[in-house]
């Protein structure tokens, strides 16, 4: 009954805020410059949206569905293998 | 690429929030065997815009001042279905739930020596409203309820003392974090859930909208807040300070003030930025390793 | 057998059989007697339960919250101050869903300080979203507890109910109380099995954000589930009737209406008084009847119509009163009539506040009084000399 419980409006799903794609509000974004990056997780331990990973294979890899355009990961990043671009739309 | 992690993306803070930042590295180094209650504020609004949460982990959220209250009858909850051992409890506050609103629960909690671990997010005011002042917002910051004026310069009092009031409350554990040190703040959040009883770690969040500052400086002024000797990074254990991280060389508090515009009222006026130097000053006298408190 | 005790004792006894499994309360009179006597039945090992000391009301239902939330049956008393200083939490649980049982010793509120019997502080919160249990007796105030727990936790119903009993009237009588037995009360009342709990094997999120687009929808469910419970809560009262033999009614009781034209309408222990009143006038030949209400949230608003529609006169009886408004009850009654057909005239008298004694003869005169003039909102039993005093 859709009365009693109001059950599906007042308890969240673990996870689900990943429907809200943040990338859309970004006016810089990051970009990893791959022979720089040394995969040492600076950016990564840094970035408030939590949507970098690294590994020495694969280097800095951004999520930018979720990317806000801080330009943390750039400042923190030890070796400036990060640059913060316009984003054209 | 995104899989469903103990603290998600998809929240709606700021752009360079040192607050989500703070609360995602608590969570990532708690890990999922944990239950949040968390107090009305920026973390809890960013967070779940309903139905979605960005939590991973069992979450609750009830009012503005009470989620210690909270957490202690969880904690009672778990221990009546023989389930003390399947989760440790963490509750969340702003520092105006911390300092003020909900200090007395806090207090009550402490004094019960209910085994929880408080998370004071101090991003130095009430941010969700607007930017109002806190208990903890720092001496002449400028904010909407402390403004700049003409005769009276940002907040005229002092951030209250929150950590050394719990540990005169005899709370187990307690330290200060800051989002400038990752490593640091993640070991104190695992060293505190290690520790049965009461434990309150307070964490320096920056706030690129409330301290106007650039987003993208958030791990340099949280650094700078240390460097400084505005906020020190100590640890307390059974009353005695065992830990205070060193800064080898005191910057002056010029370089922290002059990134954020709630200090440009004072940044060209050396009076008062002496007496913000003198804060600082007396700070890193004040906290000294094994430094018997009470 | 019966067993002569104290209200608040037998309240809290008879709260220990229901086995919950987190109690927080904090002290106030007229209701402290029921807190200590928890702690006491708790620290003698008597019940298996979390007792927590705080140092406030708004904790104490804020620990309770939290122990419903992750799983658990939880209780709470209070009073007056403690139940205002409470209100933002009451709300805060109804809107969450959250099945906790609180008992109200209902005291007047300050200024001036006052620890005597009304009811402003009980309908001061009437609007949180609570289920509101009003008790004639101290027998139906224990027993009202077993059917408030069933029907809290009602998955059909999900929210907090307030047990409302008299203070000091009720609360510091010594009757003789009958106590039902434990495997009795375990099988009317089967450990509470929540619909989802706070949990890490089921991670979820309890107490979002609900934004202009979802607030209403929230609201309206609450509303909703008020309109439906009517029928658990007169199961509940069936349904103990049938395991423990004692019937007070369902969401009202009537007593002798089947012939009255003149009905007194009131809630709480004055009851009793009415009660008497109604019989000793019709041994004068008035044919009075006593229309109580047991349940004043949900509001009974068919059993109301019923039972008054087509009566020459109701006379009711207020506690409480919307200051600058009418009489709370009176306002829920009548709007309860409107549109009705044979709706009868309706007096209404505001007495008794801040503990101001009622006797049978104040009943019997306020019968007089509303036989003589349609009344609306008179306070009766005022004193005359303070009253001067005041004008001066
Ligand atoms: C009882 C009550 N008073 C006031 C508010 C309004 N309010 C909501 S959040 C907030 C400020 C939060 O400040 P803080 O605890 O520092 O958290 P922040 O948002 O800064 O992270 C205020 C004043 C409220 N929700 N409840
Ligand atoms: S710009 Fe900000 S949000 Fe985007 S990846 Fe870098 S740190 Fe993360
Ligand atoms: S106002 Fe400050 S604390 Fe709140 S979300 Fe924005 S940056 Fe974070
Ligand atoms: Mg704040």
């Amino acid at each position: 009954m859709a009365s009693i419980r109001a059950k599906n409006i007042l308890i969240g799903k673990p996870g689900t805020s990943l429907a809200n794609k943040t990338g859309g509000w970004r006016v810089f974004y990051p970009v990893v410059d791959k022979a720089k990056c040394v995969a040492c997780g600076m950016c990564v331990m840094s970035c408030p949206e939590g949507c970098m990973t690294t590994s020495k294979e694969t280097k800095t890899l951004i999520d930018l569905d979720y990317c806000k355009g801080c330009g943390v990961c750039a400042k923190v990043c030890p070796k400036t293998a990060i640059s913060m671009l316009k984003e054209e739309k | 690429m995104s899989t469903v992690k103990v603290f998600n993306a998809g929240h709606t803070a700021c752009s360079g929030c040192g607050l989500s930042l703070a609360a995602r590295l608590v969570m990532e180094a708690a890990g999922p065997n944990v239950i949040v209650s968390n107090s009305t504020g920026c973390l809890e609004v960013f967070t779940t815009r309903s139905p979605q949460t960005a939590w991973g982990v069992p979450w609750v959220h009830s009012l503005f001042e009470n989620s210690g209250a909270l957490a202690t009858g969880i904690v009672a909850a778990l221990k009546m279905q023989g389930k003390e051992n399947e989760a440790r409890v963490m509750a969340f506050g702003g520092d105006g739930s911390t300092a003020d609103i909900g200090f007395g629960i806090i207090s009550g909690m402490w004094e019960r020596g209910d085994d929880v671990l408080y998370v004071c997010f101090d991003n130095e005011a009430y941010m969700n409203t607007g930017i109002q002042r806190s208990g903890l917002t720092p001496f002449l910051g400028a904010t909407s309820t402390s403004p700049a004026g003409s005769v009276t310069g940002g907040n005229q009092k002092q951030k209250k003392n929150i950590p050394m009031i719990a540990a005169a409350h005899g709370v187990k554990y307690v330290a200060t974090a800051c989002v400038g040190y990752q490593r640091d703040l993640q070991n104190k959040i695992k060293k505190a859930l290690a520790i049965k009883g009461p434990k309150y770690v307070q964490i320096l969040a920056t706030c690129p909208l409330g301290w106007g500052n650039d987003s993208s400086l958030t791990i340099q002024m949280g650094k700078l807040a240390v460097e400084t000797g505005l906020f020190p990074l100590f640890e307390v254990e059974e009353g005695k300070i065992t830990n205070v991280m060193n800064v080898a060389k005191p910057k002056p508090v010029e370089e922290y003030l002059k990134l954020q515009t709630r200090f440009r009222h004072i940044v060209k006026n050396p009076e008062e930025v002496a007496k913000v130097q003198a804060i600082a000053d007396a700070n890193f006298k004040r906290y000294t390793k094994d430094k018997v408190l009470f | 057998m019966k067993k002569v005790t104290e209200g608040l004792k037998a309240i809290a006894e008879t709260v220990a059989l229901c086995r919950p499994e987190v109690i927080s309360a904090y002290p106030i009179t007229p209701q402290t007697h029921i807190v200590e006597e928890l702690s006491v039945i708790v620290a003698n090992g008597k019940l298996k339960c979390e007792f927590i000391n705080v140092e406030s009301e708004f904790a104490a239902a804020s620990v309770v919250l939290g122990a419903s939330v992750a799983g658990v049956r939880a209780y709470s008393a209070t009073s007056s101050q403690g139940l205002l200083l409470m209100a933002e939490v009451l709300f805060n649980m109804a809107g969450m869903r959250l099945p906790v049982v609180i008992t109200d010793a209902n005291r007047a509120v300050s200024a001036p300080i006052n620890i005597w019997n009304d009811w402003q502080d009980t309908l001061a919160i009437r609007d949180a979203g609570l289920i509101h249990l009003f008790a004639e007796d101290n027998q139906e105030a224990c027993d009202m507890h077993l059917q408030a727990f069933k029907i809290a936790e009602d998955h059909e119903v999900m929210l907090p109910v307030m047990v409302n009993l008299d203070g000091f009237i009720l609360t510091h009588a010594f009757d003789p109380i009958e106590f039902p037995e434990q495997a009795l009360v375990d099988k009317y009342l089967p450990k509470y099995v929540p619909m989802e709990k706070l949990d890490v094997k089921n991670p979820l999120s309890f107490g979002l954000m609900g934004g202009p687009d979802r607030y209403l929808e929230t609201r309206y469910a609450m509303a909703e589930t008020m309109k439906t419970c009517p029928a658990v809560i007169r199961k509940a009262a069936q349904d103990f009737n049938k395991m423990f033999g004692r019937n007070y009614g369902e969401l009202i009781e009537e007593y002798k209406m089947e012939d009255a034209e003149i009905v007194l309408v009131s809630m709480g222990s004055i009851i009793s008084s009415m009660k008497d009143v109604a019989d000793d006038l019709r041994a004068a030949g008035k044919k009075v009847g006593v229309l109580k209400i047991r349940c004043y949230r949900p509001f009974p608003v068919q059993d109301v119509i019923k039972s008054l529609c087509g009566k020459k006169k109701a006379i009711i009886l207020e506690k409480a009163l919307s200051i600058g408004g009418v009489g709370i009850l009176t306002a829920d009654i009548k709007a309860a009539l409107y549109g009705q057909k044979n709706v009868p005239e309706i007096s209404d008298f505001i007495l008794g506040l801040g503990g101001r004694d009622i006797r049978i003869s104040d009943i019997k005169a306020i019968v007089a009084l509303a036989e003589k003039a349609n009344l609306k909102g008179e306070f009766y039993g005022l004193d005359p000399k303070l009253v001067e005093e005041m004008d001066k």
